[in-house]
Formats: structure tokens, C-alpha cells, sequence
């Protein structure tokens, strides 16, 4: 356990983004090998093998979303979701421009799996220097024939495109993605259909993350069982962890799957900064529900361990909270967020979030009292469970409920002062 | 209607046509194209694009997709747009000091553009750079690891440049 380098092994180099610097350390090496030598469901085969979970967030097994695709004749469509977004994560940027043509590599693996001829590159709007070399790879991969028609003679075509997202976190949803891309607000879509039987265009499509098509080229190039034998049985493989917040060397690091946490923070991170106590780790993105310090304590970075303390890993990203943070503000900014992105179809979320938000702010304001955590509480369950077609209602709840939960005391004690527990009355309660 | 594409994106816009077997896919690459070469997306811009992308894509359609999205300018900014991150993580780094420095050198505050057009500073929802914060985003570039003095000089750099 610990660091393991195997998407990032040369993106220290400074021409890393570049066809002629991927090609020397053996890149394409695996899509000759997947165009040649294997059949589509050979692929899919290795990559279910492989225990490959997508690491944009929701961790669904990538070999079996792959084999949903119905063989029909209609065209299949492969989007790769790089509108990276919620808060603290920032993982997917850093093989976007260090490492475009892994990126591309496994996108072409992928596509000859689900017999796609036509795939697309949706990256977030902001990130325009990644849009650039990841378009500068795209020509790079047209001029020596490995993306196009014919691709290195194997009588597989493949086309593919970069499009920009705008600024609408929403549109990391993979339906929402799919309405973005064409040309419509970024709603997500109720499902069943899912994408793979109806996503672009209403035509069978797949979507996976950045790192998750980074990760085919190596499986196909190992083979599935061996890279079955890096992380956890049941969480294979490396992950991209995004940490910051209060730790002292803040960045992007992988490492084998089942990691312990505490190893991450104090070993890879080297502790928290100006060595002051851990309060807490937000172990996933800004969704993923908040651990305490005993909780972080026992935490290995793998989907099981994670989801034991009835959180998640997410999106990968690890923010520090160290005794100095102040959490009534941080859920505050975490509450507004989800308020400013809300699309606005479904009222729990629409208006839910924005109560939220605007609770948390009296809170901070010191203008709250204890009927305003209450009715924080309640709206909070009527806006999960289903109540909403997509899961940003659930997110915003699971960014806020937690850490109301698990540190009360911090919210309690800037409540209105003539609402504030007083230290009489509890120790009359514990007395009693 | 007086606006039309400029050279360079004209000859953007031929090579995406044939990228989307649907052409709606259009207007989100076509509404940058606009921004980048007028500053902003307005209603002049958006009729052209609907007419250009032709039926069934509508200005009403057009309008509906510029106004959802937060990276189409609705109104003209500074030429010089400051857009700094304020969420947790950069929170976390100090943004609010570099928010209020940026604004008390310029005289504004967030959301708004000095007078002469220089400037717009504003407050964003995370700029996807988290470990690197707190960090801005000027026009097309990324500004990390700042602090009051580096967002002093930054500023300064760019009003020298004009």
C-alpha cells in the first residue's frame, strides 16, 4: 500500500502531453495490441477482469457498463466526462494536460469495445490550457493515423472531438453532460433510458471519466488479472487522490487502492499544517459526508472501508480540516455552492438548497437559534431519497447534515446568545 | 442584425460543423466564438447564431442555453476579468484576503468593473485547482498559490501592460 505510480510514472517529464514523448515510453502500444490481437469482447472481458471501478465518483464496475451497450445498428457514442467540478477536487486536470494521449489511448480501446465510431471529449469550460493540448493531441493522434479512419491498418475507425463545457457543474451528470453536448441547458434526464440505450443524440452511449479510460491502456497492457492484484480485491487498481485544505504538502497523489488515510495525511502529505490537531477529513469531494477524527483513524482509502463509515470516496478528493477550521463557515460555502449550481428543475433541490444556504448564513451570522437547526434538519430530509431526478439535492445534503451531526457544538455555539445551551443548563441535564 | 463572425472564427466554425452529426451541438462552441470576439454574448449575437445554426435551433432556444451556462458574459467585463475561487478548499488558503485586496486596490467590489473597463473582479464556485489554492483565473490563464502581496503584483503587472 501507499504510493504506487502507474498513470503518473511520467508526467514528471515536461514534453509528458506530447505523441512523441508518450510513444517513447510505450505508449500505444496496448491500442495495437487491442486493435490487432483482441476481439471487442476480449476487452471487455480484460477490463471486467481488471475489477476496474469508474473513478468519477459513483464507482459503477467500467467492463460491465461497457457491456450494456445493445448491438444494435444504430451509431454508439463514447464521451468522456472531464467537466471536473466539486469542490476540493482537482485530480483529472492534472492527466488532462500531463497526460492527453493515455487519455486518448484508452479512449480508442473503449470505443472499438462498444463498436463506436465517434466519441467526444467534454472538458470544463475553465480548464482552457487543458483544452488546448488535449485538441493539440487530438491533431497529433489524426496526423500518424491513430485516430481516423483505418486506424494503423486494423480496419477500425474512430473520430474524435473536444467540446468545452461552459461553467454549470451540473453537467459532470452524465445525462446532463449528454443535453450539454447537445446544445441544450445542462438538465439532467430522468432515467430508465439510461445513456447506454438511449444517451446521445437518443443513440446507445457510454461515459466514463478521464482517469478511468487512463487506467484501460495499462490493463490491457498487463492484462486484467494483473492488474487485479494492485489495491484491495474488491477496489483494484491505483487511484488519484486530490488532497488540500490544512496539510502541509497539498497536491495530486496516487496511490494503491485501501491506503490507510492516516497514511495519506501523515506519511504522503506530511501532517497538518503548523502541526495542529486533525478535526476532521472530507474523505471524497464536497459530497461525500464528513469523518471525525477516530473515524479517520480507522480509514483505509478503498470504496468499502469508506462506505463502513457511511461516507464515500467519491470524486477522490481528500480535504484536511485541522483543529483551526472553522466548519460552521465551511459547510456555509459548501451549502452555497450547491445553491449556485442547482439547475432548477426539481423544486426539493431548487428551493432546498437554497433555504439551506440561507439558514447556514443567519447561523454564521450569529442570528440563528435552535429552531433553525431544527427546520436545517428537516428540510434536508425532504430534499433526499428520490425526491429529485438527479443526486445534487442528496450531495448538498450529505455536505451539510453530517457535519451538523457529528460537530453540533461548533453550530450550537453561534447560535443568538439568548438561544445558546448555557452551561448551567446542560450540566442540569447531565445531572439529571 | 450587426453582428457576424470575425475571420478567425468563422473558419473555427466551418471545422466544427462536421464534428456533430447534430447541429444543435453547435451553439455552445458558437456562443464561445461570439464571447471571444466581442467580450460578450448579447441578443444580436445569439439571432446570428440561431440563423446561422438554422431551423429548428431558435433565438429562444439560443438565449435559454447562454443564460444557463456562468461562463457566457451577459454584459461586457473589465478587459482584465478576475475570477477568484472562493470555495472550501481556497477558503481554506485565504482567498477572502486576496478577494479583499484585489477589490480594495481597484476600488470595486466583487462582481463589479472599475470604470474604465480595466478590471472586473468577482467571486467564483471552485475553479477546479483546489490543492494549488487560493487561486484566480485572469482571461484564459490560472493564477495559484496567492496571497495579498503576489495579487498586489498581478494586478499591477497587468494595468503596466494596459
Amino acid at each position: 500500500m501507499g504510493l504506487r505510480k502507474l498513470l503518473t510514472t511520467h508526467i514528471d517529464h515536461p514534453e509528458s502531453h506530447s505523441l512523441s514523448h508518450y510513444q517513447s515510453v510505450g505508449g500505444y502500444v496496448s491500442l495495437k495490441k487491442a486493435l490487432t490481437d483482441l476481439s471487442a469482447e476480449q476487452i471487455i472481458n480484460e477490463v471486467k477482469t481488471s475489477g476496474l471501478r469508474g473513478r468519477g465518483g459513483a464507482g459503477f464496475p467500467t467492463g460491465n457498463k461497457w457491456s450494456f451497450i445493445p448491438k444494435t445498428d444504430k451509431p454508439k457514442y463514447l464521451i468522456c466526462n472531464g467537466d471536473e467540478g466539486e469542490p476540493g477536487t482537482f485530480k483529472d486536470r492534472l492527466l488532462i494536460e500531463k497526460a492527453p494521449h493515455m487519455l486518448i489511448e484508452g479512449m480508442i480501446i473503449a470505443a472499438k469495445a462498444i463498436d463506436s465510431h465517434q466519441g467526444y471529449i467534454y472538458i470544463r469550460g475553465e480548464f482552457m490550457k487543458g483544452i488546448a493540448i488535449v485538441e493539440k493531441a487530438v491533431e497529433e493522434a489524426y496526423a500518424q493515423n491513430l485516430l481516423g479512419k483505418n486506424i494503423l491498418g486494423s480496419g477500425y475507425d474512430f473520430n474524435l472531438a473536444v467540446y468545452s463545457g461552459a461553467g454549470a457543474y451540473i453537467c459532470g451528470e452524465e445525462s446532463a453532460l449528454i443535453n450539454s453536448l447537445e446544445g441544450r441547458r445542462g438538465h439532467p434526464r430522468l432515467k430508465p433510458p439510461f445513456p447506454a440505450v438511449s444517451g446521445l443524440y437518443s443513440c446507445p452511449t457510454v461515459v466514463n471519466n478521464v482517469e478511468t479510460f487512463c487506467n484501460v491502456p495499462h490493463i490491457i497492457a498487463m492484462t486484467g488479472e494483473e492488474y487485479k492484484k494492485i489495491g484491495t480485491e474488491k477496489s483494484p487498481g491505483t487511484r488519484l487522490f486530490a488532497v488540500s485544505g490544512h496539510v502541509k504538502k497539498r497536491g495530486i497523489y496516487e496511490v494503491e487502492m485501501g491506503t490507510p488515510l492516516k497514511e495519506l495525511i501523515y506519511d504522503i502529505c506530511g501532517g497538518i499544517q503548523n502541526d495542529k490537531a486533525l478535526k476532521a477529513v472530507i474523505p471524497g469531494g464536497s459530497s461525500s459526508p464528513i469523518l471525525n477524527a477516530e473515524e479517520v483513524a480507522i480509514a483505509t482509502m478503498d470504496y468499502e472501508s469508506i462506505a463502513s463509515l457511511k461516507s464515500m470516496l467519491g470524486s477522490g478528493a481528500v480535504i484536511i480540516l485541522s483543529e483551526e477550521a472553522d466548519l460552521v463557515e465551511t459547510t456555509f460555502r459548501l451549502a452555497e455552492f450547491y445553491s449556485h449550481e442547482s439547475c432548477g428543475q426539481c423544486t426539493p433541490c431548487r428551493e432546498g438548497t437554497h433555504w439551506v444556504k440561507d439558514i447556514l448564513h443567519k447561523i454564521r451570522e450569529g442570528e440563528g437559534t435552535e429552531k433553525d437547526m431544527d427546520l436545517l434538519l428537516s428540510i434536508t430530509r425532504n430534499m433526499e431519497g428520490g425526491t429529485t431526478i438527479c443526486p445534487l439535492a442528496d450531495a448538498c445534503v450529505m455536505a451539510v447534515r453530517p457535519t451538523m451531526q457529528k460537530f453540533k457544538n461548533e453550530f450550537q455555539k453561534r447560535l443568538k446568545v439568548s438561544d445558546k445551551p448555557s452551561e448551567e443548563k446542560q450540566s442540569v441535564v447531565h445531572a439529571g | 442584425m450587426s453582428y457576424q463572425f470575425s475571420k478567425e472564427s468563422e473558419v473555427r466554425f466551418q471545422k466544427l460543423v462536421p464534428q456533430f452529426p447534430n447541429k444543435r451541438s453547435l451553439i455552445l462552441p458558437c456562443l464561445f466564438l461570439l464571447q471571444k470576439d466581442q467580450g460578450f454574448v448579447d441578443k444580436d449575437g445569439m439571432e446570428y447564431i440561431a440563423n446561422r445554426i438554422g431551423a429548428p435551433v431558435s433565438l429562444a432556444h439560443v438565449h435559454g442555453v447562454a443564460t444557463f451556462y456562468t461562463m457566457y458574459n451577459k454584459k461586457p467585463v473589465g478587459k482584465y476579468h478576475i475570477q477568484i475561487c472562493a470555495n472550501i478548499s481556497c477558503y481554506l488558503a485565504g482567498s477572502d484576503v486576496v478577494t479583499e485586496t484585489a477589490c480594495k486596490k481597484l476600488g470595486i467590489r466583487p462582481g463589479e468593473t472599475k470604470e474604465d473597463k480595466s478590471f472586473t473582479v468577482e467571486e467564483v464556485q471552485c475553479l477546479g485547482a483546489c490543492g494549488f489554492g487560493p487561486v484566480a483565473q485572469i482571461n484564459e490563464s490560472y493564477y495559484e498559490h496567492l496571497d495579498a502581496e503576489k495579487i498586489e503584483q498581478i494586478i499591477d503587472q497587468l494595468a503596466k501592460q494596459g
